[in-house]
């Protein structure tokens, strides 16, 4: 769980997020290529890591609930309330359940802007400017504390993302070589590119 | 390895002349780890009651909706907020805990064992609100300053009969 690299940050007028690609099962890696950041809704990002079984399940529940609200009720849940539907959701299996997924949350609402909330897998949530999970925050977290400033461009942002997977790779012995970075503005949640350093060896043709 | 030491927390309360005041460090950690400096322990429940929670910090923020919840639901149906003492019994009633009503002041979080110290020597009785602040503040500084799990600054609350001050501290941030 903690050898799973995600992190994210706020600039201006956006929210960005990076994570590993690695699938791992003890010492085999089953897939490089694992997107980890899944798209909520068009104006929200949930970058999760954790137990795969329930990384994917938990994330999937909170993304088909959230287009529920939206269905019920005509409009979309705001950021701070998917990211408060989502504690709720942890914090009641906690203690009978417990999901372990660590998530970074990023949305951007036409009336807030953008915002970032980290949530741990025993349902803490913080609303943040920067936030990191996993070995790779012991980087990340030190490299966006040096770097960061509020109000950044997507350049500058992109910039040191670069410079925190560059570290990752460079000092943490488990380092996962592929990233992905998705980001979401007033225009949408998308994703903004890969970072490979290996690629998956092509299948034989039958 | 405690739950209660998990986050990293500290938390001080005071008594003073018709005034209390009640403050909290700002780390939010995971062990060793810092997280966020700028967590909130302390809520205002209505104008005349502040509940600070220290430990596990997602069970501070699971009781601090049930105390809400239940506390909106008492000013529906009485069409008035609770008293402190009132108050005070949920909150022992909800942790099965008897309470203890302190005349002077009351401790809690990694730092405790600090903060019980400084305050014993600090505290005098009838302090007015402007003491009652440097008090509450020197006492809360000290005691952080020794516990690497809680510190990052400082939030106090000085409440007065007419109004609500609250203070951001600047404290070491490490």
């Amino acid at each position: 769980m903690k050898m799973e690299c995600v992190f994210g940050f706020v600039g201006n007028g956006f929210a960005v997020v990076a994570a590993d690609t690695s699938a791992v099962h003890s010492i085999l890696v089953h897939k490089s290529n694992e997107d980890k950041i899944m798209v909520l809704d068009s104006h929200k990002l949930i970058a999760a890591s954790g137990e795969s079984g329930d990384r994917v399940q938990f994330t999937e529940y909170i993304q088909k609930n959230v287009a529920l609200y939206q269905f019920r009720n005509g409009i979309p849940l705001t950021t701070a309330a998917a990211a408060n539907f989502t504690r709720g959701e942890l914090a009641t299996a906690l203690r009978k359940n417990p999901y372990f997924v660590n998530i970074l949350l990023a949305g951007y609402d036409k009336e807030t802007g953008p915002s970032l909330y980290y949530i741990d897998y025993i349902a803490t949530l913080h609303k943040v400017d920067k936030g990191a999970f996993g070995y790779g925050s012991y980087f990340s977290l030190s490299m966006m504390d040096r770097h960061y400033h509020s109000g950044m461009t997507v350049e500058e942002a992109i910039d040191l993302v670069d410079k925190c997977i560059m570290e990752i790779r460079s000092r943490l012995v488990v380092a996962p070589p592929n990233f992905v970075i998705k980001i979401v503005d007033k225009d949408g949640a998308r994703q903004y590119a890969w970072r490979e350093s290996v690629k998956d060896a092509a299948v034989a043709s039958a | 390895m405690s739950i209660f030491e998990y986050n990293g927390s500290a938390l001080v309360s005071m008594v003073g002349k018709n005034c209390f005041a009640i403050a909290s460090d700002r780390r939010l950690g995971v062990q060793l780890q810092t997280i966020a400096t700028d967590f909130q322990r302390i809520s205002k429940i209505h104008d005349r009651v502040f509940l600070g929670l220290s430990g596990l910090a997602t069970d501070a923020q699971t009781l601090y909706q049930r105390l809400v919840f239940r506390h909106k639901l008492y000013q529906l149906r009485e069409e008035r907020d609770m008293k402190p003492e009132t108050f005070a019994n949920l909150v022992s009633a909800l942790l099965y805990e008897k309470r203890e009503l302190a005349k002077d002041f009351v401790v809690a979080g990694t730092a405790s064992e600090s903060l019980y110290g400084a305050c014993e020597s600090m505290f005098k009785e009838d302090m007015e609100p402007e003491e009652l602040f440097e008090t509450v503040s020197q006492a809360l500084l000290s005691s952080v300053d020794r516990d690497c799990l809680s510190g990052w600054g400082g939030h106090v609350y000085v409440v007065t009969p007419t109004e609500v001050k609250e203070r951001i501290l600047k404290g070491r941030m490490d």
